[in-house]
């Protein structure tokens, strides 16, 4: 590595409506360098390198590159100045094979022959250590084979400062190590390197210098050899903000949900929930945390209906007495589960407690009928559709991530959103809309959305009042659990307290709240326990008001040991 | 007899395959154009009107010439269908409208166009002394003996547009296949953001890929009505029928313009068979319906089959808007 600065960031600022991404940032890159740029979701580094690749052009600012100032307009301007960025999402045609994508768009004046651009991705691989057949669709090929794809991509139009987004969050370890190695030969060949990133253990195996972001700003440039991971974690979180938020104690709390050993895989048969268990009690907010893609959505999906699970259960309680456990086919997990959670007794009346026994004599209890619920009602939601849980009587109000591709239909008015949730109630023929519409009005009265009329279409509402009348309307049915997922993401101050106080306010009446969030101030601030999900797995379940923000930072990044951690 | 027919199956066949061909481009573009109906009745227009114009300046009929007539009639053709195609263009790349609609709205238009206009400007007078003497020359092949037979009747005695039909499909498919062009147009149509941010212009794309896939899909209209049906405006309205075919063809050959140039032929050959075999009229009417129902067959086995190469382009029918993210 020299020292040699190649680009400059100087008092680069972005805003978004009324939301900062980056303020002010000043920070350099230099040649034959691995930078990583670290920081929480939502803190701009993403952002900030988008600026370089020609994605979104700079507030305020100046980008100097080799001492000159520069201006990236597209990503064509970023290609003159040898910068390539690999997004998260990959770029690519999926019935193109590998060698056309990567010619692609390139005007070198050359003749097009695919077979000298063969020729050329085959020296490049016996350079930088890659594998790839450019004769291969791009749709049969792994997640890891379309990185490299990406990756050639950018060297072939000769870059020579390549950003890599999240590049290591859906690789295998195996592959992991094989994009260091390349990511290492790159450099001795004289390439920067930034990796935006927010796992410590790879910043701190593979890169030169870190680079921290906290909330959009510029935190310290740091050698990777000169800190360590306690340190960087302190700079990523910062100090306790402590925020206006009521929060009162919680009052007579019973267990309402109890999800179980949960198990659920993806299309590509990725693990996202990893024997997931914990309880949600009535009148408490339990704060879910964790980086972006850990498995919050499938979890919330699994609860409402709308995820397969390969394996778990997710119980409802409803008070209801002395049922045997055999009653309800669980199995020795779960009940283990259960028996520590002191939810059993025997015939007599004494607690149940399974620690010391073996397997087989548990089993053998269990089959005798000799461990009783001590609840009374419990049902379960696994495998049920949504309209079955409804028709269960289970209230569960679910605020989706995605207000309006699965909370509400953009091009329906309030009160037609309203009806969604109603429609089946009636028993003419013919909708009544009177109810739907002065339950919209009520909503855009209490919460104050702005809205030219009930009549709008929700998808020309502003962020904040979409959610207002996604939150309105679930919280209008009474819910006995409310599931919210980044409930305020994009919405300004006042209206994030607003959606706070009304997660309050339904805590206060007794429902039990899930609150899946990504500020770590707002989840210390609002919550009564915090659920840590890392990669799938619940790392820990935290006192909301004795627990640290470097506490849950460390949880939600760290990579346990074993085959999970590169540093081998 | 089998002669006939064959000579019959090439010729309704090209028909078609001018129109799969220009529908082909566009759909490779990303842009389902239903007003390839429309298109073929505003290319017959042209050229008839453009026909008529080199007709009218000569002293007397008989002295039309070959090139001039030709070259006269597929400029008009052209201005007429690409002027079409660009009203199509305008709406559904410039201003995003919904491509189906826009599509049938060009088929109606295209259709009573080109019927207004050959009723207005052509006066029917002219058109018989005029059009029976160009389509002689619209029909002359290679060998003009009639009484020729076999191979050299069914492969060499077809007009200047059959032949121009099948180089057309030819050239197509390597410049699909085998050029930076085609490359880029095929990228357009399977994901535009993608291309996009490779720096191909895909408006660009867009607007010469319909350009010229409608100029393509007029001359099967010319070709129609001067060749085929010998000069006889009168039936140059069936046209419309042939224009759905077409679009169903391009499913029915993969999106591949290798393939249309056979694919085409049998389409031609079923829609005669109607004509050539006996039967009730409602057999025939049965007959007729048989490319469709292939069509249904190959699209339902594609689809099972699930090779992704063989699908429609990824973008077909949508939008482009880069700041839709």
């Amino acid at each position: 590595m020299t020292n040699e600065v190649l680009i400059e960031f100087q008092n680069i600022t972005k805003t978004f409506g009324s939301i900062t991404a980056n303020a002010g940032v000043n920070m350099d890159i230099r040649k034959g360098e691995i930078l990583s740029v670290l920081g929480e979701n939502g803190c701009g580094k993403t952002t900030l390198m988008n600026m370089l690749a020609g994605i979104y052009y700079p507030d305020g600012g100046k980008i100097l590159i080799g001492g000159k100032e520069v201006l990236i307009h597209s990503p064509k301007d970023a290609f003159r100045y040898k910068i390539g960025m690999i997004h998260q999402h990959f770029k690519l045609i999926d019935v193109f094979s590998a060698a056309e994508n990567v010619v692609l768009g390139v005007k070198d004046g050359s003749k097009y022959n695919l077979k000298n651009v063969k020729k050329r991705i085959g020296e490049m691989c016996d350079r930088y250590g890659f594998h790839i057949n450019p004769d291969k669709k791009i749709y049969e090929m792994s997640v890891s084979e379309k990185q490299t794809v990406e990756i050639i991509k950018v060297l072939y139009r000769g870059a020579d400062i390549l950003i890599l987004d999240e590049p290591t969050a859906v690789l295998t370890p195996q592959e992991i190590r094989k994009l260091f190695d390349v990511l290492r030969a790159m450099r001795a060949d004289g390439k920067s390197i930034i990796i935006i990133t927010h796992k410590l253990n790879e910043v701190m195996e593979i890169s030169d210098r870190v680079a921290v972001l906290r909330k959009g700003k510029h935190i310290a440039t740091v050698n990777t050899t000169e800190t360590n991971e306690q340190e960087l974690t302190e700079m990523m979180v910062g100090k306790k903000v402590t925020l206006n938020i009521d929060r009162s104690l919680v009052e007579n709390p019973q267990d309402r949900l109890l999800v179980m050993d949960l198990n659920c895989t993806d299309l590509e048969g990725v693990k996202v929930l990893d024997h997931v268990s914990f309880t949600a009690r009535s009148g408490e907010i339990l704060g879910i945390a964790g980086i972006a893609g850990s498995g919050q959505r499938e979890l919330l999906e699994a609860i409402a209906g709308l995820q397969k699970l390969d394996s778990g259960e997710i119980i409802f309680n409803r008070p209801k007495k002395n049922l045997p456990v055999s009653f309800y086919h669980k199995t020795l997990n779960e009940v283990k589960f259960l028996a520590k959670e002191g939810r059993f007794h025997y015939e007599d009346g004494t607690p149940v407690d399974l620690s010391g026994k073996s397997n087989s004599e548990i089993k053998k209890l269990v089959n005798d009928g000799k461990i009783l619920f001590n609840e009374d009602e419990v049902m379960s939601l696994r495998d049920k559709t949504p309209l079955q849980i409804r028709e269960l009587g289970v209230r569960l109000s679910f605020v989706p991530e995605d207000r309006l591709g699965m909370g509400l239909v953009g091009n329906m008015d309030l009160v037609d959103n309203m009806m969604l949730r109603s429609y089946r109630k009636g028993n003419s023929a013919l909708l009544n809309r009177k109810k739907p519409e002065s339950l919209a009005d009520t909503i855009v009265k209490d919460l104050e959305v702005v809205t030219p009329d009930l009549h709008t279409p929700v998808r020309k509402l502003s962020g904040g009042n979409v959610q207002k009348v996604l939150v309105g309307r679930e919280i209008s049915l009474a819910p006995k659990v409310l599931m919210a997922a980044y409930p305020v993401r994009g919405l300004d101050i006042n209206s994030s307290y607003l959606i706070y106080n009304l997660l309050n306010k339904q805590k206060k009446e007794g429902v039990a709240v899930i609150f899946v969030g990504e500020d770590l101030d707002v989840l210390l601030g609002l919550c009564d326990r915090i659920l840590v999900i890392n990669s799938g797995r619940v790392a820990g379940i935290l006192d909301a008001r004795t627990v640290t923000k470097e506490e849950v930072g460390f949880l939600m990044t760290k990579t346990d040991g074993g085959e999970g951690n590169a540093n081998g | 007899m089998l002669v006939t027919f064959l000579v019959g199956a090439i010729a309704l066949g090209v028909v078609l395959l001018y129109g799969c061909l220009g529908e082909t481009l566009m759909e490779k573009a990303g842009h389902l154009n239903l007003g390839i109906p429309g298109i073929m009745c505003m290319g017959t227009a042209g050229g008839c009107f453009g026909a008529l114009l080199y007709m009218k300046g000569l002293a007397q009929e008989t002295d039309a010439k070959w090139l001039p007539l030709l070259l006269v009639s597929i400029l008009f053709s052209i201005l007429f269908s690409a002027a079409t195609g660009a009203i199509y263009a305008f709406l559904t790349v410039t201003l995003r409208c919904n491509q189906n609609i826009t599509g049938l709205a060009v088929t109606t238009f295209g259709a009573g166009l080109s019927q207004f206009i050959m009723d207005t400007y052509v006066p029917r007078a002219l058109r018989d002394s005029y059009f029976g003497v160009a389509s002689k020359l619209f029909a002359k092949g290679i060998v003009n003996d009639p009484d020729a037979n076999g191979v050299l009747k069914v492969f060499f005695s077809h007009g200047f547009f059959v032949y121009f039909a099948i180089l057309l499909a030819i050239l197509f498919a390597i410049v699909l296949k085998r050029t930076r062009v085609g490359l880029h147009l095929r990228a357009v149509g399977e994901s535009p953001a993608t291309a996009d941010a490779a720096g191909v212009n895909v408006t660009a794309y867009k607007y010469v890929s319909i350009l010229v896939g409608s100029a393509v899909a007029g001359f099967g209209g010319l070709f129609y009505t001067m060749d085929y049906l010998k000069g006889s405006w009168e039936n140059a309205s069936t046209i419309e029928a042939f224009g759905w075919l077409a679009i169903a063809l391009v499913i029915f050959t993969l999106w591949k313009p290798g393939i249309s140039i056979f694919g085409s032929i049998l389409f031609g050959a079923l829609s005669i068979a109607a004509f050539v075999l006996n039967g009730t009229s409602a057999q025939k009417e049965l007959l007729k319906l048989l490319p469709y129902v292939i069509t249904v067959v190959v699209l339902v086995f594609t689809s099972i089959r699930n090779k992704r190469e063989n699908q429609a382009p990824g973008a077909l029918g949508l939008s482009y808007f880069r700041e839709d993210r």
